[in-house]
């Protein structure tokens, strides 16, 4: 942006600047870098484990569930060594459930600089889902690491897999808008969001195959996003070993791409009063 | 015509005031138990009772049709009692908050500066705090590089770039800030009190700067209840009161009727209902003849007296009072616990009062503002500005040929002395 160019007139009005918006954006993104630079920094300097916090504790849980689901349920895992399948499910499930926590609390936490400063608020969350991105590709070498232990050769749809890690990216964003947007108005809604972590852990397919659910119900089971997400990482990483369910799968796309744009409109349509309640 | 940079027209601004007034958020808890109750009422239509008014929403026009222009180079003060949506009205052109009503248009890139240090993260070091505040400002990350040195030797803090600014003093820390924000090169600057941070030295550097930017033909819009900066500073400005314009014109005029307004007749003037706290009566007591005063003389006895009707009682009540000079620089606080007055109900009505011995504030006209806490609660209770002003009459002491005056200080913090002839040493001396 050069300071000489003539700047075009901006017109402030109730309800105004939608157009604006995602020029906005585009001209925010600076500050977009620099606050999940921030995050990210300050996670790694607080924390005495740093950078290997990231790593330690999807490492422990996928040891859990291995142990619980695999040893002692004795569950299928279709040729598959159980720590890989747990592991492929582990990393979409942890991104977004860190996701949903971050951002579900970013616009509380960051209430000094949406009270003092504008800039597109939509922002805010959408960086602290960057900030879980960085760690889900940290805990990502957790998974290379169990592929080389267990030799475990991934076939050519392992190249399918960032178009996964996008469905994952759109069901955490679009689930972390609505979940800031509603922390702000509502302030006990917070006490709300470890419970839907907690309680989506056991209704997804984290520790077992979905495989194991009845094929009657699996459309209905598909109802929940991340199933599709899981099964699309598992099909990507596992290859051959894994089917995919399609229908589901497409069902549960279609309600992430819904989560996305309702997240979407309804941060748009709260993010003019957040400064006045916020 | 063209060189209209900023134009406002009939601009309006509503809070609405939650009806229990805990806060101004909603509690989704709160929302449920409301509409089952409603559900109820209807239910049971007869017996349930209608909504009393205190329990419906309060409307609040912090802006109420406020139309002006302002041209390029203008350096705009903006003046006026707190509450007098000052602040709003900085926020609402710096697009933080949107306008229930009215119209904004801006010409040019508009960077504004409600505080120093927005953003800034403790646990970064002051180099990574410049890109992030820089950032927060919005400016890019190419042009704080280019100005980088600039900053840091602004903000004279060159040894510690590489330190946290946590372990930085309270002094670095807002140089560092300040210094950020003041190298925004903005075409409209909207600038809230900032400059009432950091020592005199600095404060003075700020305001240097600050003539820089609006002598470089920049548009600048202040704020500050510092009549002194405003005057320094400004050519035109802005007199806001109850969220409506009073007065625009020059900026010697604006003060010199803000000044006028605040302290016609001196004495309590109106009262402040928030958070069902009501300042009744404000005054200045003498001590000897119990007689209500606008004017005091230096050096004799008063009681400053607060009367309080609380509609709801409320517990661990502390006060502060604040008194400032003509020009706004505050000259004293006086706190309830500092006073030996704990933490106490306010209930119905209730009167408080300080004593001030042989009060000490040199001749002038004073300005007093009080304020309600609760103990270890954020929350202002009760925010009265400007709520009371008096004079203070010149008196002789001692057996001085002239009396003090407005041209002596502010206060007065000697109390008597003695000259007494020193021995041995002083004549070894003389020798």
């Amino acid at each position: 942006m050069t300071m000489n160019a003539p700047t075009p007139e901006l017109i402030i009005e109730a309800g105004r600047h939608r157009g604006r918006y995602w020029r906005d954006l585009w001209r925010y993104r600076e500050l977009f870098y620099f606050l999940a630079w921030r995050d990210i920094l300050v996670r790694y300097k607080q924390t005495v484990i740093g950078m290997a916090w990231a790593l330690i504790r999807p490492f422990l849980t996928m040891v859990v569930f291995t142990i619980v689901f695999g040893n002692l349920a004795k569950l299928p895992s279709n040729g598959v060594p159980y720590p890989i399948l747990v592991f492929s499910a582990m990393l979409p499930w942890q991104f977004f459930a860190s996701s949903l926590s971050e951002s579900g609390n970013s616009l509380l936490g960051n209430a000094n600089l949406i009270s003092k400063v504008y800039f597109p608020r939509l922002i805010v969350p959408a960086s602290a889902v960057i900030v879980c991105f960085v760690d889900f590709m940290i805990s990502g070498i957790i998974l290379l690491g169990l592929m080389a232990w267990y030799d475990f050769m991934p076939t050519w749809r392992i190249l399918t897999l960032p178009l996964f890690i996008l469905i994952a990216f759109a069901a955490a964003i679009g689930a972390g808008l609505w979940l800031a947007a509603l922390n702000v108005k509502y302030r006990d809604f917070r006490y709300v969001v470890p419970f839907i972590i907690q309680f989506g852990l056991y209704i997804s397919p984290v520790g077992f195959s979905s495989s194991i659910v009845p094929e009657q119900w699996r459309l209905l089971y598909s109802i929940n996003p991340m199933v599709g997400v899981i099964d699309g990482f598992r099909w990507a990483i596992l290859g051959g070993q894994a089917a995919i369910y399609w229908p589901g799968f497409l069902l549960s796309l279609g309600l992430v791409v819904a989560l996305l744009f309702s997240g979407i409109n309804y941060f748009r349509a709260y993010e003019r009063s957040f400064a006045d309640v916020i | 015509m063209s060189d209209v940079v900023v134009s406002v027209e009939n601009l309006r601004k509503c809070y609405r005031l939650g009806r229990k007034q805990h806060g101004r958020y909603q509690s989704l808890r709160e929302n449920l138990v409301e509409g089952t109750k409603s559900i109820g009422r209807s239910v049971l239509n007869t017996v349930g009772r209608r909504a009393t008014p205190q329990e419906q929403e309060m409307e609040f026009w912090a802006l109420n049709g406020i139309s002006f222009e302002i041209k390029q180079g203008e350096r705009i003060g903006v003046i006026g009692r707190n509450g007098a949506g000052k602040s709003t009205l900085l926020k609402v052109l710096s697009r933080i908050t949107e306008p229930t009503d009215g119209r904004i248009r801006i010409r040019g890139r508009v960077a504004s500066l409600l505080e120093v240090g927005t953003g800034f993260h403790p646990e970064l070091t002051g180099r990574e705090n410049i890109f992030l505040n820089g950032a927060v400002l919005g400016m890019m990350r190419s042009e704080i590089q280019r100005k980088f040195d600039e900053i840091v030797a602004f903000a004279e803090v060159d040894k510690f770039l590489d330190t946290p600014v946590k372990r930085y003093s309270s002094g670095m820390y807002v140089r560092l800030a300040f210094a950020v924000a003041a190298h925004l090169e903005p075409e409209i600057l909207v600038v809230d009190e900032v400059l009432a941070v950091g020592d005199a030295q600095f404060q003075n550097k700020c305001l240097g700067k600050m003539k820089d930017v609006a002598s470089s033909g920049r548009t600048v819009l202040f704020v500050s209840h510092n009549m002194a900066a405003i005057r320094q500073l400004c050519d035109v400005s802005l007199l806001l009161d109850q969220g409506t314009l009073s007065f625009r014109g020059t900026a010697e005029e604006g003060v010199a009727r803000y000044l006028r307004v605040t302290e016609a007749g001196g004495g309590y003037r109106g009262k402040v209902n928030v958070h069902g706290i009501e300042l009744l009566d404000a005054y200045l007591e003498d001590v000897k003849t119990g007689d209500q005063l606008a004017a005091v003389m230096f050096n004799s006895d008063y009681q400053l007296k607060l009367r309080f009707r609380a509609h709801e009682p409320m517990t661990q009540v502390g006060v502060v009072v604040r008194i400032y000079d003509a020009i706004g620089t505050l000259v004293s606080s006086i706190c309830t616990p500092e006073e030996d007055i704990p933490p106490f109900l306010l209930k119905d009505d209730t009167e408080l009062y300080f004593n001030l011995p042989r009060l000490q504030l040199m001749p002038g006209q004073y300005r007093v503002s009080i304020f309600v806490y609760r103990a270890n609660d954020p929350v202002e209770y009760m925010a009265a500005e400007d709520i009371l002003s008096f004079d203070v009459h010149p008196s002789i002491l001692g057996d001085a040929m002239w009396a003090y005056r407005a041209d002596h200080g502010i206060v007065r913090i000697a109390n008597g002395g003695a000259v007494r002839a020193l021995k041995a040493h002083s004549t070894a001396i003389a020798r």
